[in-house]
């Protein structure tokens, strides 16, 4: 059962990750990587990382594709990928490129001295994620936090008009 | 019988590459920002693979981090795709060499 939920999730990923970097329309594009996206949200489950699942949703899915699109709506790209492309040769290197580092990166997956396994802890997922946070990654916590509002401050001086 | 976690990380990698061709291959900076945002969520699914074979919950607090991370940079990386926009007229990456050496 499991691994039957397995294999029809990662297809589902791949196929997703492979339509969003192949169609030319962004906003496709978009589409393809929520499905990406909640796909990798299963296998969180799957794996049992139930607070992530839920954040990798709202984070992923629901905030970031937002801003996405948002901006995909206020450019309206899609010129840039049709005409000639003067570099063309230099962009299908990039395929036996990405395919050497495929299999680099799964013959280390596949024949890495894999650790002694463990359990994760018993009992809620996001209690034990909550206590981590606000303990031994307190002091990360709270410089997230400054790191969210530099952003914020950095966004509000670019996106001015006339800055 | 469950699914071992190699499988996760194999299916990571394949994730990462597809990331990788998508930023070379493509022309819309958009593009290559979903892209690279393909490839930190392939990272924080080896994360997560990890963390469940070691029985640690400490991988998913660092996927925690890198989606905060994530957030900002994508919030900042548009705002500075926008302000390009706005002054180039123009969104094709290989107009962008300004900044060349």
């Amino acid at each position: 059962m499991e691994w039957v939920s397995f294999v029809i999730i990662s297809l589902v990923a791949l196929g997703s990750a492979l339509g969003l970097i192949l169609k030319r329309n962004a906003i496709h594009g978009a589409l393809f990587l929520v499905t990406n996206l909640g796909s990798i949200a299963a296998l969180y489950l799957m794996l049992g990382a139930e607070f992530l699942a839920a954040a990798q949703v709202i984070v992923y899915a629901g905030a970031i594709m937002v801003l996405f699109v948002f901006a995909i709506m206020v450019l309206i790209p899609g010129k840039e990928e049709t005409g000639p492309d003067p570099r063309r040769v230099w962009r299908l290197l990039a395929l036996p490129a990405g395919g050497v580092l495929l299999v680099l990166l799964a013959v280390m997956a596949v024949t890495g001295r894999s650790p002694a396994p463990g359990r994760l802890p018993a009992g809620s997922n996001v209690e034990t994620i909550g206590r981590l946070l606000f303990t031994d990654y307190l002091f990360p916590f709270e410089l997230t936090s400054v790191l969210l509002l530099a952003a914020m401050v950095g966004v509000l001086l670019l996106a001015r008009r006339r800055a | 019988m469950s699914v071992p976690e190699t499988y996760y990380l194999a299916l990571a990698a394949a994730l990462f590459s597809i990331g990788v061709v998508g930023v070379i291959i493509r022309r819309n900076p958009l593009v290559i920002f979903m892209s690279i945002e393909l490839m930190l969520n392939a990272a924080n699914l080896s994360f997560v693979a990890f963390g469940h074979r070691l029985g640690s919950p400490d991988g998913q607090a660092l996927v925690f981090f890198v989606m905060a991370v994530a957030a900002a940079e994508v919030a900042v990386g548009l705002a500075i795709i926008v302000a390009i926009f706005r002054l180039r007229r123009r969104l094709s990456v290989d107009d962008l060499n300004l900044m060349r050496w």
